[in-house]
């Protein structure tokens, strides 16, 4: 089917259930009625009267949860508009995504956050919005946290810069605090990452490509650790990309401090020597970084350092992406219909964690840093959110066949496993054309 | 014999055979171009273009020049990066490019990687003039020629380049130019001049001048260009000239007598190099000059895939 519809009477039969709220999988049949999960068994297909999701073979996990992507609208709606984005989240296995406020204008208030949220209402891609940290995004005045709250905001993040000021990152996270929300940051010094187009080491210097410090993130996350070591509140870093990020956040965590961080699936992938190719789409901030870095995120994941993966998905407009000199082009790559193949070949197929892992990375770890842990709930009564794909599936990614608007991937032409059966949530459900 | 490929981008990676072909042409051509009328009719009939979209007036010119003397139907595009940012892609000037059936390319650009752009886009040969601070490949290859031309053969030849390594594509295929055929590269300037893990490419850096002018048999000499120090990459002009500027009295306190200095120019006369030196015997920097057109035509000659001879 194109288009998802009413999930009025569904049985999702013969697949194996990843229930990971209670942390167990077992074989079992679930019927979706009215949107709910109705019933957890053993059910005949052949007396069902309702349609049949055939799940042999398959996962059926809680919905997919992306913490962090970029809608561009209201403003850049020739990029990507939220009916598109959540096209291509649902496509892609995401049943929930949160989206970056740094919109035009940005989602600095009530008004955009509730706009954000009315686009989305039919879709069955539930957007949560993440509001800004300050008003206009401008790093100086706190934005309207309760009000933004109360309307709905998950998060905040001035995402794309750091809060410059440190006595306005000490407010927000004081102010944050007071709702249990926490402050996304965008790790990065400006100055020292000012004209930067790749990760700056010996092959930056090789290509005479401006270069991008390691030291520019983590100067940032040092700070940030610091203000939240002394005023308390909840810190989530965004996109980690360097060894020495995830060991200052690894030390945090053990230190008892309320941080999280997640990572995107190309900086699990792919490293600086991508750049070589002069492609931008491998542009993207902060960038691709070194093959000790990549080996630094996997062990990130394995000893939970990592909480979850959130793809960046950053759409672009080709004439801007693609049809420019590389230091032209903008920052940042696709991937909510990517993501999940992704995964799955260079965390899962590479050995880093087992399946029930990675997938806790895409569920449970980032509904955490959200809030979020109550819509991932596998049993009768609760509203159906849920992701079927078959790991065994191999697919080649393919950007003429996305939802996006956008087609700014880096992995056009992988051959990936993992490919996406049917989704649930919201009242609707969406099966994949064979 | 011919090229081991279709584009000049760079020199990292290209093979000695290629750089040896590309210098061993040149000379015959320079031979050309002291000919009464010094001219052949070897790309009669090929269409080349000039991208140019950073000023330049020196590689310009003589790629021009190289183009005219092997009759070769030549246009000349400028265009400032901020025109290209009102709309017009270079996706599109590709579009463009293949439109006209242009068969050759020369294109300078202010951004590393933009000549590669174009070869994904073109069918014509691509040569890059210089790209950002990435490669300028016929820049070094008229070095090496005139290195050559002076000292036999660049083997063991000890070569330092001075000054803003960090922003120059001279540096850069000057070095992997030079490392192909067995010379060694130092480099000396500042250290905020010089790009991290440079010493990774196995070059000896020198931040003093004089051990940088013990060490070496040839000094090439960068143009310091003022927005570095704008930037805050150096203190000021007055320190750059005192510490890294050549002089006669520099070269005379470490007693080298015989050892030569080159210059891409333009000379910024009196800072990284001051007049007395680059007008002294030990100067080649006119001979770059004359070689530079030599060598560019032996590329476009190379690269066009024409295999008439060019004799007459």
């Amino acid at each position: 089917m194109r288009e998802p519809q009413q999930a009025n009477l569904v049985l999702i039969h013969g697949g194996e259930i990843y229930d990971l709220l209670k942390d167990r999988t077992f074989r079992a049949d679930i019927v979706v009625e009215n949107g709910r999960i109705a019933q957890i068994g053993r059910i005949e297909p052949a007396s069902f009267k309702g349609d049949i999701v055939d799940a042999s073979g398959c996962v059926v996990s809680p919905g997919l949860l992306d913490i962090h992507v970029h809608l561009r609208e209201p403003g850049r709606e020739d990029k990507e508009t939220v009916a598109t984005g959540c096209s291509a989240a649902m496509s892609g296995g995401f049943t929930a995504v949160c989206a970056m406020p740094n919109t035009n204008p940005p989602a600095d208030k009530r008004a955009v956050v509730e706009f954000i949220k009315e686009r989305a209402r039919s879709q069955l891609t539930a957007v949560y919005p993440i509001a800004t940290i300050t008003a206009e995004r401008k790093g100086e005045l706190i934005s309207e946290m309760a009000d933004l709250v109360d309307a709905g905001a998950v998060a905040f993040s001035d995402d794309g810069d750091s809060v410059k000021n440190t006595a306005v990152l000490r407010r927000a996270l004081e102010y944050s605090s007071m709702f249990n929300v926490p402050i996304i940051e965008h790790c990065e010094d400006p100055y020292l990452d000012a004209g930067g187009v790749m990760n700056e080491g010996f092959v930056s210097t090789e290509l005479g490509l401006p270069g991008m410090p390691s030291i520019a993130e983590e100067i940032i996350i040092q700070r940030d650790l610091s203000v939240l070591r002394y005023v308390g509140g909840r810190l989530h870093i965004a996109h980690i990309s360097t060894a020495r990020s995830v060991e200052l956040v690894r030390q945090a965590k053990q230190e008892g401090l309320a941080v999280t961080c997640e990572v995107t699936p190309h900086h699990l992938a792919l490293t600086e020597e991508e750049m070589r190719r002069f492609d931008a789409n491998f542009k993207m901030n902060p960038p691709l970084r070194t093959a000790e870095d990549v080996e630094a995120l996997h062990e990130g994941l394995r000893d939970g350092t990592i909480d979850a993966i959130a793809s960046d998905h950053a759409p672009h407009a080709v004439q801007e992406k693609e049809e420019v000199e590389l230091a032209l082009a903008p920052f940042g790559v696709i991937g909510l219909e990517t993501t999940l193949g992704v995964i799955m070949k260079s965390v899962v197929e590479r050995g880093t964690l087992p399946l029930t892992e990675a997938l806790r990375r895409l569920t449970i770890g980032p509904a955490r840093v959200v809030n979020l842990q109550d819509t991932l709930r596998i049993e009768e009564g609760a509203v159906a959110n849920l992701t079927i794909f078959d790991p065994e599936a191999s697919w080649q990614i393919d950007p003429t066949t996305f939802r996006s608007k956008a087609r700014n991937t880096p992995f056009k032409g992988w051959e990936v496993k993992g490919q996406v059966k049917a989704v649930f949530n919201r009242g609707l459900w969406y099966r994949r054309d064979q | 014999m011919s090229l081991s490929t279709r584009h000049l981008l760079g020199l990292q990676g290209l093979p000695k055979e290629d750089i040896t072909l590309i210098l061993d042409t040149a000379e015959t051509f320079k031979e050309v171009l002291r000919r009464p009328i010094p001219k052949v009719p070897t790309l009669r009939g090929k269409t080349v273009v000039n991208l140019f979209f950073e000023p330049s007036t020196r590689t310009r010119i003589s790629f021009e020049l190289a183009e005219k003397r092997l009759s070769a139907d030549t246009v000349n595009f400028s265009a400032s990066i901020s025109s290209v940012q009102k709309g017009e892609t270079l996706r599109d000037t590709a579009r463009n490019i293949e439109a006209m059936k242009i068969d050759m390319v020369v294109i300078r650009h202010a951004f590393s990687g933009a000549p590669h752009f174009l070869t994904r886009h073109v069918k014509a040969n691509v040569i890059n003039a210089g790209d950002g601070r990435h490669e300028h490949p016929t820049q070094a290859l008229l070095d090496m020629m005139t290195l050559r031309e002076k000292l036999g053969s660049l083997e063991g030849l000890k070569v330092v380049i001075v000054g803003d390594i960090l922003n120059s594509r001279v540096a850069r295929s000057n070095l992997y130019g030079l490392q192909t055929m067995g010379a060694k590269v130092g480099f000396c300037g500042p250290r905020t001049l010089i790009p991290v893990q440079a010493e990774r490419w196995g070059v000896e850096i020198f931040y003093n001048l004089e051990d940088a002018i013990a060490w070496a048999d040839v000094l090439n000499i960068l143009r310091i260009q003022r927005e570095r120090q704008v930037a805050g990459l150096f203190p000021s002009i007055r320190e750059y000239r005192s510490q890294w500027g050549v002089t006669r009295a520099k070269l005379d306190r470490v007693g080298k007598k015989d050892i030569i200095i080159m210059h891409p120019g333009p000379i910024n006369r009196g800072v990284e190099l001051e007049s007395e030196v680059a007008d002294s015997g030990y100067s080649v920097i006119l001979d770059q000059v004359t070689n530079g057109v030599a060598v560019r035509m032996a590329v476009l000659y190379l690269l066009s895939g024409v295999e008439t001879s060019f004799e007459g």
